[in-house]
């Protein structure tokens, strides 16, 4: 790959994606306005996902513990405590860093599918954590988190987050750091480090590198991102349950990731728009030419999936740069 | 709660979405000459609000673990609106349901209360009857300001802790039918009772408020056992049970229940205590299934009851023949189709209501959904009959919450037979808060 060239018409691209979401604002009709809001907040999700299995080539089966410190860390501060907004959105990231930092140090002494168990049993764990805390909880029922409660006051401004173009625009802004923040990370010495280990880990270990240390570092950026997705989703959307952190949860971001192209800057964002869509509108087919089949969404997402990697195994924008576009981040 | 129209947001202070969305349209209705700008989503245009359709989002559990469930509610929900349309409607509407699956997943319900209130454009969201989904759509509802009436029998609703956009007038909530049950169990079944629930919300309903229950009647709990949601085998919790338990009151839901009975049964052999249960863990369950012979003798609380009963008013008897129940509960169509009898008649019973509520308010369109939700608070009482075929209830404006009678219902000879009825004041506790004073 010829970096120099890219780099113009890779920062050109990010700054155009930035500038038409900022656009949708307002111009989307409410109810996809609404549904891009949630995507956004989503994608980072899958976003931070990507970094670990996109670039590091490390397959987790349990990143929604880490989506769901955030959702917790940020939620029961905000419901038991009265945090306000931004200390509850830092205490939801800091518990994703404490927990991926432990998680990463215990869970990569493993690989390939020993490292998928590991991961998804913590994520079950803790799962089960929210259970055995089911006092504060609330468990699967969960908890809503007060529309007065999430808004951040600046003097006499007062942002509403609830108001749907505040709370697109707060999750827009997330969205932006967190893509500048992953264009950079991969197009830096760290990323190639980690597409090195992901390409041959033996290789790039004797090459000198602590591709342990990288890799914990890849783990803990990955769990920072999608604790900050979390956080944000409690924060935006008000409510904190178990069953966002259940394995479901874990499986989503894979399949966003798959679907847009992993290793790709801007995949878990295509990604997580075209599973929203194609869920949303799966439904509405079903409704439509299958009445009484009681045939759920999940089944036709599900052949979507097959026939995603039957025929573009490496994804939507994987595919396209494969092709089209070899600069493509 | 805050205002949205009044919120500062800085996003919006020269170029807003509504004025964006204005100018697009009005650029796209010039040059198309017609209404008609785009698709579904895109398309804006005023109802004749006279004549047209009164639209209410059903919120079904047409998939996931409330699938059972979800296709009686939306049986149960088609014979409501057939009965409404077929007597004229809601002010003279007819009444259109617009049904969304939301898996049982509160993420999906919170999107499908979304789509609701921006894209099919509702007048009210119905229907739902997990607790999580209702818990996880209700901030939804509450920020579009979409009256969200639930059939979810959680008292989340009556907890105050949702919004004032969310009502559950058609079933009584757990709390109220947990203290209901206290004074038969402490008269009839015995004085020590040993709790097994699930280690989830709706055991943890169970767990906190029995004791006080009972021990107002002169009862108590003598253990409580619970079982993780993840376990598949109940023996081992067995022996946590103490030995001088006079009853077991048991309610464990989900596809493990059958097992639970089973090794509940060879624990025990004979000589058991006396078992008292939630029929939530059976419903949709044919009760003489194999394995289920255990629970003979044992009783049940039953919100509507399973099986026609003897002294059956005539507005139950109609109730169960336009929905499409035997005498058995199960469809006239399928004897082993086994109905969610002891819960649905609560979307009977809250279609009517929203029907009394839309009529005292003079609804005429979402304009007037505030007007709904204060005529909806102002309602105190339903009469037993063909709207209410369950039981005659009492609403509680202040927290959103109907109360009605419960039903104990005892194993005889295959069938479940109502031996008591409980009357609404066993049930009423003191409110917990006052949705009335949340802005609207």
């Amino acid at each position: 790959m010829k970096n120099d060239d890219g780099a113009g018409k890779a920062i050109t691209l990010h700054a155009g994606v930035i500038a038409v979401l900022v656009a949708l604002n307002f111009v989307l009709p409410d109810y996809h306005h609404g549904v891009m809001a949630r995507v956004l907040v989503l994608a980072v999700y899958a976003m931070g996902y990507n970094l670990l299995f996109g670039y590091a080539g490390l397959l987790s089966l349990g990143h929604a513990m880490f989506f769901a410190a955030g959702l917790y860390g940020a939620g029961l501060t905000m419901y038991h405590l009265n945090w306000g907004v931004p200390s509850a959105f830092i205490a939801g990231l800091v518990a994703g860093v404490l927990l991926s930092l432990v998680i990463g140090v215990l869970a990569l002494r493993t690989k390939g599918v020993a490292f998928m168990i590991v991961t998804m049993m913590f994520a079950q764990v803790a799962y089960l954590l929210v259970y055995y805390f089911g006092t504060w909880t609330r468990g699967d029922e969960g908890l809503v988190i007060q529309q007065q409660a999430r808004a951040i006051e600046f003097g006499a401004t007062r942002l509403d987050l609830t108001d749907p173009t505040t709370r697109y625009m707060a999750a827009l802004l997330l969205f932006s750091v967190v893509l500048v923040i992953t264009l950079i990370v991969v197009r830096s010495s760290f990323g190639r480090v980690l597409v090195a280990i992901r390409e041959n880990e033996e290789r790039t270990k004797m090459l000198g590198y602590d591709t342990f240390a990288n890799k914990l570092a890849a783990m803990v950026a990955s769990g920072a991102i999608c604790a900050a997705a979390g956080a944000a989703y409690v924060i935006l959307f008000g409510y904190v349950g178990s069953t966002l952190a259940s394995v479901q949860y874990s499986i989503l971001p894979l399949l966003w990731v798959l679907l847009g192209g992993a290793a790709t800057t801007l995949g878990p964002l295509v990604g997580t728009v075209l599973m929203y869509y194609l869920i949303d509108g799966s439904s509405d087919l079903l409704k439509a030419y299958l009445p009484g089949w009681n045939v759920s969404y999940l089944g036709i997402v599900g052949v979507a999936l097959i026939l995603l990697v039957l025929f573009f195994p490496k994804g939507l924008l994987g595919t396209v740069r494969d092709r089209f576009a070899r600069w493509l981040p | 709660m805050t205002d949205n129209r009044d919120s500062s947001s800085i996003f919006r202070k020269k170029i807003s979405r509504r004025s964006t969305l204005k100018g697009l349209g009005a650029t796209a209705a010039g040059l198309v000459a017609g209404p008609i700008v785009a698709g579904p989503g895109f398309v804006r245009y005023a109802q004749a609000q006279s004549s047209a359709p009164i639209k209410i989002g059903f919120q079904a559990h047409r998939t996931g673990i409330g699938a059972a469930y979800g296709r009686w509610y939306e049986k149960t929900t088609n014979a409501a609106i057939k009965a409404i349309n077929d007597a004229g409607g809601i002010t003279g509407r007819p009444v259109e349901i617009i049904v969304e699956d939301d898996g049982t997943d509160p993420g999906r319900g919170a999107e499908v209360v979304g789509k609701f209130a921006t894209q099919h454009k509702v007048d009210v969201a119905y229907g739902t009857l997990f607790s999580h989904v209702v818990i996880g759509s209700a901030p939804v509802a509450g920020e579009f300001k979409l009256p969200y009436f639930v059939v979810s029998e959680g008292h989340h609703v009556a907890s105050t802790k949702l919004n004032r956009y969310v009502f559950q007038p058609g079933i009584t909530d757990v709390k109220s039918q947990i203290q209901a049950m206290a004074p038969w169990i402490a008269a009839n079944a015995g004085k020590k009772v040993c709790q097994i629930f699930p280690d989830f919300a709706f055991g943890y309903d169970h767990r906190d408020y029995l004791p006080p229950a009972l021990k107002a009647q002169g009862a108590d709990v003598v253990a409580q056992i619970a079982i993780p949601p993840t376990e598949s085998s109940f023996t081992k919790y067995f022996p946590q049970i103490p030995s001088d338990t006079d009853v077991i009151y048991h309610v464990m839901v989900g596809p493990a229940v059958l097992t639970f009975v089973k090794e509940l049964g060879e624990f025990y052999g004979s000589n058991r205590p006396q078992l008292f249960g939630f029929i939530d863990s059976l419903e949709a369950v044919d009760i003489n299934s194999p394995g289920l012979e255990f629970l003979d003798g044992s009783h049940f609380w039953e919100g509507a009851p399973r099986y026609a009963q003897a002294d059956d008013s005539d507005a139950m008897k109609a109730y169960r023949a336009a929905v499409g129940i035997d005498d058995n509960g199960a469809s006239v169509d399928d004897p082993k189709d086994v109905s969610t009898a002891a819960h649905m008649f609560g979307c009977w019973e809250t279609l009517y209501v929203i029907k009394k509520a839309m009529e005292d308010a003079g609804y005429k369109g979402p304009e007037d959904r505030a007007k709904l939700v204060e005529a909806t608070e102002a309602l105190t009482e339903f009469a037993e009959g063909p709207e209410h075929p369950q039981g005659k209830k009492t609403f509680n404006g202040k927290i959103h919450q109907c109360f009605g009678i419960q039903n104990i219902s005892k194993v005889e000879d295959g069938k479940l037979k109502v031996v008591h009825k409980t009357s609404i004041e066993d049930g009423l506790y003191e409110p917990e808060g006052d949705y009335t004073t949340q802005a609207l």
